[in-house]
């Protein structure tokens, strides 16, 4: 485990380093005001990043699950309204179990047909958005017609503060359900036999079945897994933004992939961890948020952020390589 | 109590139309070391897996404890105290050696959670019967072989084994290596633990096993304490032909012919320093030399892979100096690598497209292959290098490792090589196929003029199909064994004196 720790170690070093550069080129960087905004654009790649995380141990890769997050807020939204449903709780639990049985689809191709889970998800992600855009409705559910419940809800800040300007500003409570989420995955991976197959399998598939573990229940719930934190996050998502846009999330997993790759998860599977995926998720938002600070064009932000996803994956697969000599 | 272990009556196993067991029996007993030998495809891992419980018998009775065995799943296998260490180990290198070690027991004890510190407990109580220490914290992919083979022994005992079988457990390992794995294998019986040792190498097999059971083309052909067998006895039960052991004879031709291939000087500072080797056509000389002498730096720099070497190399009398591969073609040379199946082929085309792979521009008109030509071609090696199989579109994966290394010869050939450097040209090839190899070379060598370096590392396999033998020590050629002395006590003095 040591390799773990070293790779977080270095992942937090240059996180320091990167913060100290930032904040030298723009003080403004280190105000409470940014740091509070940092840490609110942290929890939606976050949690879809836990996903990822999983998925990428087990040696898989997805990339429908922005599309099903969307297709979870849209619908649960369009749900919320059609019913006049009043509370929170229940649409959450809707959009998780919408993005879980999504997710199992991903799954089922994946292990009964062996595919490649690139080309699953592509296909999986595809159809989702498509039948959602031509089925349910290409309208963008504005504030005006977004239930109240939802914003009231992901309005709850744990600190408030009113800066000089006299500006308004708090540190969104959601950051704590991301952590939460963080804190239950990290144990779980780590303590439980489930989690351990994720590794096992993400190592050696052949192995893990000669083994004894039921590699389909880990493909199962690793998908599940994923699809469901991207529910969840896609109406925490439209909560957050106070509305609805069934077009949203497009291009985003490649932020996300890019997020866990940078926090040390090994492309060929089997290696990762929570603590660096927490790392890699806040390096690649400060990243971007201080493009936008420094007035970077948004199409010159994709190109870091393919930067970003070429450079740590060639990064992790010369390490992983290197071990193997 | 019964006194058998295991016992397998009358297996008979088909996969569609093939049999790959026909009427197999098998008694193990408690505490012996048993081995199984066979050249491959013969039915050895067929038997395996029935013991294992992942194939199901079509025919056949299979006895534990005497008592009969119906609908046997890898589970219940495993529960009877019956552990397989397949040929890959089935290890996860990413997982540290506690954890590879402590995940079956938890797996079949149904554990839903991890507890870290009894992983260390079983990790630590598992390598304390084999009585080896190793680092717990240590990922699994940083061993080296023999010791991911201990973390597989060692895990394969937990859990009360019984009977542990090995599947070709000598491959990859050196020959200290063997002797501690022979150790340790004596270590689990003298716990009581049968050992079934599945191998292809006769001298390990006598060595090693007490009883042992010969298959051949799915049937059993021979079995009985070893005490009956000698190599000579097992190579005809696995062949099923005695196999000659003529040694190579060569007379130079008369005259003063020009020789194939004359190295002067050839040096590469650090590799090898002033080798002087003269090939004539028909020769098949052999290279040895323990790991590291410089001999395979030699052969690659002959093959223009490493170019920076001072000194000549003349081929049928005219200067070369290969810069590349492709130029060491060119003037004549071809080299089949130790490892055919990772460097040599490409296993999922056809034999016929491998056959091809380095001679295509030799069959262009234009830009255009020209096909009939490379057809005719093709066919003819094909038929001449006898390979086994319907058809030269047979992808090459489907053959046995004798026919892939002659798809590799004749590739070669059509690239009309005169001058052949062999590397371990029968590395992991049972022994029936080594025989039609060793058949194969002899024929290039007389009937094809060609000059032939076989550097190996298989000191029966020198003495028997070279004329001469060159040690070669720390960079330099320190030692030629001459026709007329060559024989394997002389060869393996020189070897020995080395160190």
């Amino acid at each position: 485990m040591t390799i773990f720790r070293r790779s977080e170690f270095i992942i937090a070093a240059i996180l320091v380093v990167a913060m100290i550069f930032i904040g030298l080129i723009n003080p403004a960087f280190w105000s409470m005001d940014n740091m509070f905004g940092l840490l609110r654009s942290n929890v939606i790649i976050g949690i879809m990043a836990l996903g990822v995380l999983v998925v990428m141990i087990s040696g898989g890769i997805d990339v429908s699950f922005t599309a099903f997050a969307v297709a979870a807020m849209y619908l649960t939204v369009k749900g919320m309204l059609y019913f006049g449903y009043e509370g929170v709780l229940v649409p959450f639990i809707a959009a998780t179990l919408i993005g879980l049985v999504l997710g199992a689809f991903n799954a089922f191709f994946i292990h009964t047909f062996r595919m490649i889970p690139l080309i699953v998800t592509l296909g999986t992600g595809s159809v989702v958005r498509g039948l959602l855009l031509g089925l349910v409705g290409t309208s963008i559910i504005n504030i005006d017609k977004m239930p109240p419940q939802l914003i009231n809800f992901a309005k709850v800040n744990l600190v408030n503060a009113t800066s000089a300007t006299g500006t308004n500003y708090g540190l969104t409570a959601m950051i704590l359900i991301y952590l939460g989420l963080a804190l239950v995955t990290h144990l779980f991976l780590r303590y439980t036999m489930i989690g351990r197959s994720i590794f096992a399998y993400g190592g050696a598939p052949e192995a893990a079945k000669r083994v004894g573990f039921d590699t389909r229940k880990t493909l199962l719930f690793v998908y599940c897994f994923a699809g469901a934190l991207a529910g969840f996050a896609g109406l925490l998502q439209g909560s957050m933004i106070w509305q609805a846009n069934p077009r949203d999330f497009a291009g985003f997993e490649l932020d996300v992939i890019a997020a866990v790759v940078l926090g040390g998860a090994s492309i060929f599977g089997g290696r990762g961890s929570v603590a660096g995926t927490l790392l890699g998720v806040f390096m690649l938002v400060m990243v971007k948020n201080s493009l936008i600070i420094m007035k970077v064009d948004t199409t010159w932000q994709r190109v870091v952020v393919g930067l970003i996803i070429v450079g740590a994956t060639a990064l992790t697969a010369w390490r992983d390589r290197k071990k193997l000599v | 109590m019964s006194e058998n272990l295991l016992e397998l009556k009358n297996i008979s196993k088909r996969f569609g139309g093939l049999v790959a067991l026909d009427n197999v029996s098998l008694v193990l007993k408690p505490g012996e070391i048993h081995c199984l030998a066979g050249e491959n495809g013969c039915g050895k891992s067929t038997i395996i897996k029935t013991i294992a419980g992942v194939y199901t018998p079509s025919e056949g009775e299979i006895l534990i404890d005497g008592k009969p065995v119906t609908g046997f799943t890898p589970a219940q296998s495993v529960q009877r105290g019956i552990q397989v260490i397949y040929q890959d180990f089935s290890l996860f290198g990413n997982l540290t050696v506690a954890e590879n070690l402590a995940l079956n027991t938890m797996l079949l004890e149904g554990k839903k959670s991890v507890s870290w510190k009894r992983i260390r407990e079983l990790a630590t109580k598992a390598l304390a019967r084999l009585g080896v220490t190793m680092e717990l914290d240590a990922d699994v992919e940083s061993l080296p072989t023999s010791g991911k083979q201990i973390v597989a022994i060692a895990r394969a005992m937990m859990g009360d084994a019984r009977l542990i079988i090995m599947d070709e457990p000598t491959t990859a390992l050196t020959r200290p290596e063997v002797d501690a794995l022979f150790r340790i294998v004596r270590d689990i019986q003298a716990q009581g633990i049968a050992v079934l040792f599945v191998s292809h190498k006769m001298r390990e097999m006598l060595e090693i096993s007490e009883r042992l059971t010969v298959l051949r083309n799915g049937k059993k052909v021979a079995e009985g304490p070893i005490g009956d067998f000698n190599e000579a006895a097992i190579t005809r039960a696995m062949t099923g032909h005695d196999l000659t052991d003529q040694t190579y004879e060569w007379a130079p031709a008369k005259g003063d012919v020009q020789p194939r291939l004359d190295v002067k000087q050839l040096s590469i500072p650090g590799a090898f320093e002033n080798i002087d080797l003269t090939l004539r056509a028909g020769e098949i000389v052999g290279l040895s030399g323990l790991i590291g002498s410089g001999r395979t730096e030699f052969a690659l720099a002959l093959f223009g892979m490493n170019p920076k070497y001072t000194g000549s190399v003349t081929i049928d009398g005219k200067a070369v100096h290969p810069k590349s591969v492709q130029d060491a073609i060119n003037s004549g040379l071809a080299y089949v690598p130790e490892d055919r199946l990772t460097e040599g082929l490409f296993l999922t085309q056809s034999i016929e497209r491998n056959m091809l792979a380095t001679s295509f521009e030799n069959f262009v008109s234009g830009i255009f292959i020209d096909r009939k030509k490379a057809d005719a071609a093709t066919k003819a090696m094909f038929a001449a290098m006898q390979i086994a199989a319907p058809s030269p579109q047979t992808p090459v994966n489907h053959l046995s490792g004798g026919n892939q290394q002659r798809v590799v010869l004749a590739r070669w050939l059509l690239t009309g090589a005169r001058v052949l450097i062999l590397n371990g040209p029968t590395v992991g090839v049972d022994v029936g196929s080594k025989a039609q190899i060793h058949r194969k070379i002899r024929e290039l060598a007389t009937e094809n003029g060609l000059a032939v370096l076989m550097i190996s590392d298989d000191v029966p396999e020198l003495v028997q199909n070279c004329n001469r033998v060159i040690v070669m020590h720390r960079g330099r050629f320190v030692d030629e064994i001459a026709a007329d002395t060559l024989n394997e006590d002389a060869l393996n003095d020189r070897l020995k004196a080395l160190k």
